[in-house]
């Protein structure tokens, strides 16, 4: 029965979760090592969702290659769109007109709530209750109704660009914006209500996956990850970028470095995002959305880097030009990737079920992880 | 006020007219082998119904909608479907371990049919013992979920399987002993008995706070026992897929999934039988006018819907909270539920002893 069974040579059982899974929210591909109920070891075993988009945005223009960001972490598109703008617009010493920053701080942090509206629903599956996933969804639709009416496109935007944004807001935005933020506050102790102060819940959430913060330093975890463990990474605090400087602000920082920790600090930047947006949304200024740029997009020979946070953490942008239309070399720092990694040092000595808490509470976004 | 029993009545005596004794029997044995299985399969379609419809209540959606009136027959769509699906045995499978697991999880939850009362003078088979018969049949269910966990040569299977091992056992004493602060009340194991020991207030009323407790025991300990959600860890779909049934497809699964809502209807149904006076209508002491208001009600209809109410408060417990942890799980049952159920029928049996109760 052992070999049927796939065994290591000290009786441990190997079990592989993924690629199909329901756990994994995706096709990662985790091999776990387990004592009884109790983990040994996890391997996440990558690419299984490799679309080599770094090799794909060489040969397309810096306009073009913008539009297959939008696929990486699907859940912040506009992110990932405001990251690889910005770094056009470094190399191009663009300067960004002031409405096109509002509007893109605008859409970035309702990106954030939406991503992390989702994140909320599905972690709570991942524990076993269903209804938040849906309770969750409905509030994300009104951010995703918001989206479609501006941008076109309720999941991979494609809206932001080289010098500005696609488009202007729709007419109805504004006020669509603040009916939203008052559903969102009058629905938001629903949430703690159903899951936060439940007690299976918190005990199925204290005290594990603990990640202390040198360990998430030395992993390289960031975004609510490495801010559940005490570390201070907000991308928008230490390196302010478009109007985050101008914005009056929180990082949420939680100390206890276990899943409870991190899921409040997600929980708590909902509402920091709504913040944001109350203090942006009646100040956006009159003027162009987008600046004046060349038809033909060129970046002067050297490299660029930029850096944004992301629902998830911090997402870099590092491009390579030799003078062209098209980048030399385009490497994409995703906050994933590294999130991913802490994953082993946490499980180890957990049981199954605590490893798909953590799973949920790492908030992992596979064809960000892959690429 | 109306009763069941006259069918029956009516039935013996027409086939004891033409038939002799013996044929009466068997024929009428038949009859009542081909009520129950009809019954389960209704019972079925109707609590898978019912769950799908309070889910989506609860979970802000509509629910299946398509296939019939309200998506009434929606189950019999799905059924239908099961039906006509190839039943797939896995290779290295242990082909008569496999085929026989769905089998015996539903010929368990048949038997535990027999001994319960339906309505006034309804019921299969009126056993002296009928409680102690059904907490020694409900026990077996463990052995098919293993059986399927073992058979399937699957590591999720295997694992869901030692947890519902572990799970079922551990629950079974509190249940029991649940279950025995009744006993120890009615001093009878007859399950009719029980019933008309509650005919001046059910027990949940007259005992006082320990059969409270011992009610609240009662629900947690058959949630687990049954594999339902907080305690789904059998199944655990976002750790093990689909735990002991991830190998299962077609009718076999159907079988397991079928098992289970019977399952969960009859430990309702021993619950509204001990704790809410089963078929018994809603008396006070002796309101004469008030009672016999009540009486007209018919005593299945009381049944049902006691039965029912505690399905809803099962399906209640499952769409809202999340699942616990299997060592949680064991905490819950042998750090806090055994030792108050263990002091509780203590209490009980002080009361009963001193005859505080109503």
């Amino acid at each position: 029965m052992h070999e049927v069974l796939g065994t290591t040579t000290d009786g441990d059982l190997v079990i592989n979760v993924g690629p199909q899974h329901p756990a994994t929210h995706g096709v990662l591909h985790l091999v776990i090592t387990l004592h009884g109920e109790t983990i040994r070891k996890v391997d996440p075993h990558l690419g299984y969702i490799h679309r080599s988009i770094e090799k794909m945005c060489e040969s397309l223009t810096y306009r073009q290659f913008i539009y297959v960001t939008s696929r990486m972490d699907y859940l912040s598109a506009h992110i990932n769109n405001h990251a690889c703008a910005l770094c056009v617009e470094k190399g191009l010493q663009v300067e960004v007109p002031a409405r096109a920053q509002y509007i893109r701080v605008l859409m970035d942090e309702l990106t954030r709530i939406a991503s992390h509206e989702l994140w909320w629903g599905a972690m709570a599956m991942d524990l076993g209750a269903f209804t938040p996933f849906f309770h969750a969804f409905r509030e994300r639709e009104n951010i995703n109704d918001i989206m479609e009416e501006t941008c076109g496109a309720r999941l991979t935007m494609n809206y932001m660009v080289p010098g500005g944004v696609m488009a202007d807001i729709h007419p109805n935005f504004q006020k669509r914006v603040k009916s939203f933020i008052q559903l969102f506050r009058s629905k938001f102790d629903e949430y703690n209500e159903m899951v936060t102060g439940n007690i299976i819940f918190q005990n199925r959430m204290k005290g594990v996956g603990y990640l202390s913060a040198e360990d998430a330093i030395s992993y390289g975890c960031t975004g609510p990850t490495a801010r559940g463990s005490g570390v201070s990474c907000d991308v928008r605090k230490i390196m302010p970028y478009e109007l985050y400087n101008q914005v009056q602000f929180d990082e949420i920082l939680e100390t206890g470095g276990d899943s409870f920790a991190r899921y409040m600090v997600r929980l708590r930047e909902m509402n920091e995002s709504i913040n944001i947006i109350e203090q942006v949304i009646d100040n956006i200024p009159e003027g162009d959305y987008q600046a004046k740029t060349k038809a033909v997009l060129k970046l002067p020979k050297g490299e660029f880097y930029t850096r944004v946070e992301t629902a998830r953490g911090e997402l870099g942008v590092y491009i390579v030009s030799e003078g062209g239309t098209t980048p030399y070399r385009i490497k994409f720092r995703s906050p994933g990737f590294s999130n991913l990694s802490a994953l082993d040092h946490m499980a180890r000595g957990s049981k199954i079920g605590d490893l798909v808490a953590m799973m949920g509470t790492l908030d992992l976004v596979i064809p960000d992880i892959d690429r | 006020m109306f009763s069941l029993s006259g069918i029956t009545t009516a039935l013996h005596d027409w086939l004891s007219g033409r038939f002799s004794e013996a044929w009466v029997m068997l024929i009428e044995m038949l009859l009542a082998g081909i009520a129950v299985i009809s019954f389960f399969a209704i019972l079925g379609l109707v609590l898978v119904l019912m769950e799908r419809k309070v889910s989506a209540w609860m979970q802000i959606r509509l629910g299946p909608n398509r296939v019939g009136p309200k998506g009434m027959l929606q189950s019999f769509a799905d059924t239908l479907k099961l039906l006509v699906k190839e039943g797939m045995t896995p290779n290295g499978a242990d082909k008569l371990l496999f085929n026989m697991a769905p089998v015996m999880a539903m010929v368990i939850a048949m038997l535990l049919m027999a001994p319960i009362a339906f309505a006034k003078d309804f019921q299969l088979w009126d056993i002296n013992i009928g409680v102690l018969y059904i907490s020694a049949v409900s026990s077996l269910s463990v052995i098919s979920i293993l059986m399927a966990g073992w058979a399937s040569n699957n590591k999720y299977s295997l694992l869901g399987a030692m947890r519902s091992g572990a799970q079922i056992v551990s629950y079974e004493l509190s249940a029991g002993l649940a279950i025995l602060t009744i006993v120890v009340l009615s001093g009878s194991l007859n399950m009719n008995d029980i019933v008309m020991a509650q005919e001046n207030g059910w027990w949940i009323f007259k005992g006082h706070i320990p059969v409270i407790i011992a009610f609240v025991i009662f629900i947690i300990a058959v949630t687990a026992e049954t594999n339902r959600a907080p305690f789904d860890l059998a199944e655990a779909e976002s750790e093990l897929t689909a735990g002991f049934h991830t190998e299962y497809s077609g009718m076999k699964f159907a079988l397991f999934f079928l098992a289970e809502y019977v399952n969960v209807f009859i430990v309702c149904a021993i619950g509204a039988t001990l704790f809410l006076g089963g078929w018994m209508p809603f008396h006070i002491g002796n309101w004469d006018g008030f009672n016999r208001v009540m009486d007209f009600i018919p005593s299945s209809i009381w049944f049902l819907g006691k039965t029912f109410l505690l399905i809803f408060l099962i399906m209640w417990f499952r769409w809202s909270f999340p699942r616990l942890r299997i060592d949680q799980l064991l905490n819950l049952e042998w750090k806090y539920l055994l030792p108050i159920s263990m002091v509780n029928i203590l209490l009980v049996a002080a009361i009963a002893i001193l005859g505080w109760h109503f």
